[in-house]
Formats: C-alpha cells, structure tokens, sequence
C-alpha cells in the first residue's frame, strides 16, 4: 500500500530513513543541515548520536556496517561539516563498506557562489563514492535515498553520498512510500555463470596444489557457511586476507592463516607455489601479492569477485566467475560434488605435506624486548585469549593492527574490523563505537596505537555521555611503530619525526589523565606479570568506556614482511632471516 | 601494442555525468583522444563517443569501470569497418584576391563548405573522417590557417540495428 502525506523535505528525509529501517545515525548539525535536525528530533524509531568530530560518524557508520551487514548512516552538515566526511568515505570505498552519508548543501540558488561554508562534495567525492547524489527538489528526497541505500548495499557494497540543498529540506512536498527506483545503468551481476563454474570445478580436482585464497567479498556476502562448506568438500588450503580474518575459523585445521605483506609464511609460500588460486572476494591488492610480476608465476587463477572490474585487473584469470561471493560457493560446492560422483577426487596429500612443513618450521611468534620492557605482541595476544572469539575487535593501523590480525584467533565472522585498503589511522575508536552501537551485547574492544589514538580519540566523550562502553588498548609505544619500523629497516634507523615522546621521561598526553577527563575508566600496565590482571579489570567495568594505556616497548617489530615492492620470494621472518625453502624442498620431496 | 577504440556510450541524461567520465578517465589513468557528447532521439539518454588510444587489457579495464557508473546505460565498441565515423571542421584560412581562387578549388575537390568570407580569409566548413579532415588541412596549410577549431568524432554503426534498441533502455524500476 502506497502511503501519501504531506511534508516539508526535512519530514520526508526523516520518514525515508525510517521506512529504510535506521535505527542509527552518526552525525553533527550546521547551518545547511539545520531543518533535517528538527525532525530528527521527533523520530522514535531513529536515533541521533551526536559525535564530536564528522570523521568520527563516518568510521562509526563503517564499524556498524562491518558489524552488522547492515547500512551505516553518517550526517554532517555542508563544507567543513561534509569535508570532514572525505577521508571515511574513501576508507569504505576502498573496503566496500556499505555506508550512506548525508550532507546539507547550501541553497540551490546559492550553489556555486562560493557562498558560505559551500563545498563542492558531490564533486570531491566522485572518485571515492560508489555514487552521489545533489538533490535540489524537494519531491525527490524519498526516490534517492530509496536509491542510495540500494546502491550501498547491492553489488559491491560501496559508500553513497546524497547531498541536499538547505531549501529542499525546507520546501513542503508529498512524502510517498514506498518509492520506484530509477536506476537504468545499475544491474549488478550476482548469480554465476554455470559454465564458468563448471570450468572451475574441473580444476579444483585436477589441481595438485591449490589454495583458497579468500578476501572480504566473502564476509560482505555473509557467506562463512558456504565457504567452509566448500574448504571441506575440496580439502585445501585457506588463506584469509586482513579484509577477510573470521571469515574461516582460525583454529581450522586446514588454515593456514593470513597471507601478504605481514601474513604467515606458510600462506604467503602456499600462495606462491601453488598451482591454482582460487580467489574469491578479493582483489590481488599489492600488499597481498607483493611484486606482481612474480606473485604465484605457476598457478592457475581462479577468480570470483562480484565486481567484473576487479577481475583480471592485477592478476591475469584463467577462470573469471562475475557473482555474489555466496552463490559462488554454494554452486561451486554443487560442481565439485558433481565431479566426485564422476570419481575425479583431488588428491592434495603431497601438496598438504609440504604446507604442514612451512606452517611448522615457521609459525607466528615473537622476540622478548631486549630492553625487559613489555612485547606489544604478548598484550595483544593475552587480549585476544582472555576477550575470547566472541568478542568484536577493532584495530587502528600500524604495527598493532598487524599483531592483532596475527596474534588473536578469530573463530568467527565479522569479529574483526580494520581499515585495509586506505589504511585509516584514527579508524579504531569511532569504528568500535559503531560497532558496538550496532551489536550492544558484544564485547568490543579497540586495539589502537598511541599514535592512531590521538587522531580520533575525543570519540570517547561521546561513548561515555551516550552510554556505549567499548574498552580501548592503547598499544602505547610512544612512536608512530611501523613508520619507525620502516626507518630500521630502510631508512639507517634516523628516526625522522616518528618519536610522540621526544625524550619526556613521561607520555603526553597521560593516556589514564585523558580517559578521566573523557568519562571513562583509565588504567595503565608496564609490566608482563600485570597484562592479565589489567584486561580482567578492563573486562570488569560494564557502564563505562575503558581505556587501558599499555606502555610497551618501542623496537618490536612486524614479522614476518615482505618489503614493498619486492616479491613474494624474498619473504623475512626476521630482520635479515629468510625461510630456508631450499632445505624443505630436499627434505619433503613430491 | 595499442591501438585506436571507438566507445558508443549511453548515459543518463543528467547533470554532472559527463564530470564522472572525465573523472574516471582520469583517475585510471586513461587517455582520451576524442570526446563527442549530445542528445539521442530518447530525450533521457546522452551519447557520448570516446575515442581511446589503448591496449587490448586497458580496454576491458575502461569498459568495466565505465559500466560501474551508474548513470552508464551501455557501452558498445564500434568497430572501424562497421560503423561511420565523422567529425567536424571549422577553419578560417588567409585568402586574399590572388590566391582565393586557389583555396575555394580545395574546398570544392573536398566537397566542404565555405561558411564566411573576408576581404583576406575564408571560414571552411567540413566533415569526415580523420584522414580525410587530416588531407584537407595538409592542403590549406600553405594558405596559411589562421584558427582551427575540430570537434570530437561521432559515429554510428552501419546497417538498421540501433544500439538503442532490445530493451536496454527500458529503467529497471524497483520498489524499495
């Protein structure tokens, strides 16, 4: 049934979102947006959270979206407030985070004037959006946010903004729900072609040393099931990407953990000896297959991504599968079912062998600090045990967010959450807050560098004053870690601009202080022998955010690496120590 | 080794799209040789005509990005032989009474068009293809060309079948 009221614009972007089923916006009013505010006010079925910077709602939109699955919504107001937008806006865009933003514009009659706070953002945001909208009638607010959350959702999920003129929220209109879509170039593909299926069921079990290599695509079309159905029937190995952690049990036999720049050597070799990579949901990013030209030269690829234009884009597919990463497997599953019943069983027993060599010789682990001082590894581990798998975590971007993608065992989907392609740091506490808005009876806990932390961290204001008690560990090495990593390694350790504590004998700010004065419980820990007391207490506060400052040693450093811009091959899993593949390959001979 | 493609583009008829493939263009990295855009006899759908100096691969690359716009419709490559390509030239070329004879016998062995005349010049109007219009201009060039203005070509494929047509354009109506 078709409902018809009358209302201004403001009303009928306010009836929209919760015919659309919002249940959150993050958001901070201005001058443009200022009509939309007033309704908002009033909705019962929307709530408002005011965040204290537009970054913080944007990432907050991303952390619920990467929680939930469902849509994040983000409100600012024009220029500043809609500029502010960019940088998470470009963080779901490279990560396919399903988010609609909301920006007041100036009025229609004052657009390109240079009137005040007027910003282009339709403009700014074109090659960082999956698309966007101006809207100056008021008549059509309803039909595009029917459209931007359609476009956000559908496909390869992907960030809309939808830009509204100040006098269109103003005007009075017809509210109508529900609304036609006008959409005539969007028809995302998502069920498989059969032959192409097919084709690739015939060389799964013709291949002797396959790996399924699988990446975000795989949580976004919430298809761990499928997956692990498919890993089972066929029997190989599994490599999950950073976007993809949860997506596969890590305590899975067959895992062999994450592969790239800082995965597990196992993964990273398997990847490149192996010959057939089915990928699915992922996108050969440069810090997964390091130097292209050499990234697994005998495989055949296998490559199932909703998006055509990622196929064959970095890595050449033999087998190119355009579908929903959902369908893909289960009609994968079908078609290798169908070729067992025909008696063509692969036989990956050698290929196994040589996979239990290299995750056995060289498992994921660390050095004690030589100086005595705390192993941000060991923090982030005793964390990940004591939190447990059911627990949501969320990372910054550096060093720690690496050790938290290696050092905790993520059991199940969509428990973790990090910025992978753009690389956001500051991403971590207005993601958690999100995400622990979306899922209020989970743990979340961010795990955030000092330097990550002292880009967002006001976010906490908000999480204390609107009651969302997300913990915080600040992995508090009182530098920017992995740039100074970067310094060790490549740059004759001068440490240029990498030192947060330039010779203080104490950390500033006072990460304990800065908690207080947000609302939250802080606490500190200095010591191995103290780790597990400071997470339990940390566990034990329930109506409050807590932050815990973990003062840890300054020369730990992420292994294993593969360098930017070198191959795979030349993996170290210490400063200047290769793997020994030649040794392994005389002794687990095919 | 690259070479020259011709893309039919049909998009929305809508503010801002031409901004999005230019922009697209760009941010890939893709070079643009020519670019045509206008109206088509469905009053909603614009028609662009690209032309693309690129390889093979690129181009499956520029096709799917383009197609990800979502004011894109379709996309078609025209292939050389298959299709009718012109662009259009304006000219304005120093004639005076001794040598005005000479450029008007040019513009009739081209058939183009003289569209204004001065005491010292001649404005020539003509179309066709790239070679033809390149031939044109080697043959006014001792006359001396004061202002030369070109547009992007626009082509269309040879026989009754339109690109418009089997329902493509038909808006995928959906009820949210």
């Amino acid at each position: 049934m078709t409902s018809a009221e009358t209302a201004t614009g403001a009303q009928s972007l306010v009836r929209a979102l919760e015919e659309l089923g919002v249940d959150v916006v993050f958001g901070i009013p201005g001058g443009a947006i200022l009509p939309a505010y007033d309704p908002l006010f009033d909705s019962e079925r929307v709530r408002h959270l005011l965040v204290r910077h537009e970054q913080g709602a944007g990432h907050a939109a991303t952390g619920y979206a990467q929680a939930t699955g469902r849509v994040g919504v983000c409100m600012a107001t024009s220029g500043p407030g809609a500029t502010n937008l960019v940088t998470p806006i470009a963080d779901a865009y490279m990560d396919s985070v399903p988010i609609v933003a909301i920006t007041g514009q100036v009025p229609s009659g004052a657009i390109g004037t240079d009137a005040f706070q007027e910003a282009d953002i339709c403009g700014i945001t074109m090659p960082i959006t999956k698309h966007n909208f101006l809207v100056q009638d008021a008549a059509e607010i309803p039909r595009v946010l029917a459209e931007a959350f359609h476009l956000a959702a559908t496909g390869r999920p992907g960030p809309v903004l939808v830009d509204i003129a100040k006098d269109a929220l103003q005007t009075t209109t017809t509210f109508t729900w529900p609304v036609q879509m006008q959409l005539p170039g969007y028809r995302p593909f998502t069920r498989p072609h059969g032959k192409q299926v097919r084709e690739a069921a015939r060389l799964i079990v013709d291949a002797k040393k396959p790996v399924l290599y699988v990446g975000g695509g795989v949580l976004k079309a919430r298809a761990a099931g499928e997956l692990r159905v498919l890993a089972e029937l066929i029997g190989a190995p599994v490599v999950t990407t950073l976007m993809a952690r949860g997506a596969f049990p890590d305590s899975h036999h067959q895992h062999l953990g994450m592969p790239g720049m800082h995965g597990a050597v196992a993964a990273v070799t398997a990847l490149q000896k192996a010959d057939l990579i089915i990928a699915i949901g992922t996108r050969f990013d440069d810090r997964v297959t390091g130097k292209l030209s050499t990234f697994a030269p005998n495989a055949a690829v296998i490559h199932a991504d909703i998006d055509p234009a990622e196929i064959s884009k970095n890595k050449i597919a033999d087998v190119p599968i355009v579908g929903d990463a959902r369908d893909v497997l289960t009609e994968l599953t079908g078609a290798v079912q169908a070729e067992i019943a025909e008696g063509r069983k692969p036989d990956y027993s050698s290929w196994w062998r040589q996979c239990e060599d290299w995750r056995r010789r060289y498992p994921l682990g660390w050095e004690p600090e030589s100086d005595g001082s705390l192993a941000p590894q060991h923090v982030i581990s005793r964390l990940g045990a004591i939190a447990g798998p059911e627990a949501i975590y969320v990372a910054g971007v550096g060093q720690h967010q690496m050790w938290a993608s290696q050092f905790i065992s993520y059991e199940h989907p969509h428990t973790w959450i990090n910025s992978g392609g753009l690389g956001t740091m500051g991403f971590a506490v207005p993601a958690a807050m999100g995400a622990k808005v979306g899922c209020p009876d989970k743990l979340v806990w961010a795990i955030d560098g000092d330097g990550c932390f002292q880009m967002t961290n006001q976010e906490l204001t908000t999480c204390a004053i609107e009651g969302i008690p997300i913990k915080v560990a600040v992995i508090n090495n009182g530098s920017l870690g992995m740039v100074r990593q970067w310094q060790t390694l490549f740059y004759g350790s001068r440490y240029s601009n990498t030192d947060l504590k330039r010779d203080r004998p104490t950390y500033l700010p006072d990460f304990v202080k800065l908690a207080d004065a947000m609302g939250c419980v802080g606490l500190r820990c200095e010591s191995q022998s103290d780790v597990d007391a400071t997470i339990e207490k940390a566990m034990s506060v329930t109506d409050a955010p807590v932050v815990v400052d973990f003062v840890v040693g300054k020369d730990a450093m992420v292994w294993p690496m593969v360098a930017a811009g070198t191959s795979n091959d030349d993996i170290k899993v210490a400063r200047d120590t290769a793997p020994d593949f030649d040794y392994e390959m005389g002794e687990v001979t095919q | 080794m690259s070479s020259r493609h011709t893309l039919s583009v049909l998009v929305e008829n809508k503010p801002g799209v031409l901004a999005r493939v230019a922009s697209l263009f760009s941010r890939r990295g893709f070079n643009i040789d020519s670019l045509a855009v206008g109206p088509t006899e469905h009053p909603e759908v614009s028609r662009m005509t690209i032309v693309v100096n690129v390889d093979e691969l690129p181009l499956e690359q520029v096709t799917k990005q383009l197609n990800k716009l979502v004011n894109v419709i379709k996309i078609v490559e025209l292939d050389p032989d298959q299709s009718v390509q012109r662009e259009l030239l304006l000219v304005k070329v120093k004639a005076d009474l001794t040598t005005r004879s000479s450029v008007l016998e040019t513009v009739q062995l081209f058939r183009a068009k003289v569209v204004d005349v001065a005491p010292d010049a001649v404005t020539i109007e003509a179309t066709g293809n790239a070679d033809k219009l390149d031939a044109l201009l080697r043959v006014l060039e001792p006359f001396g060309i004061k202002e030369l203005v070109q547009s992007g070509m626009v082509a269309v494929s040879r026989g009754s079948r339109s690109i418009t047509e089997r329902n493509t354009l038909r808006p995928v109506e959906r009820t949210a």
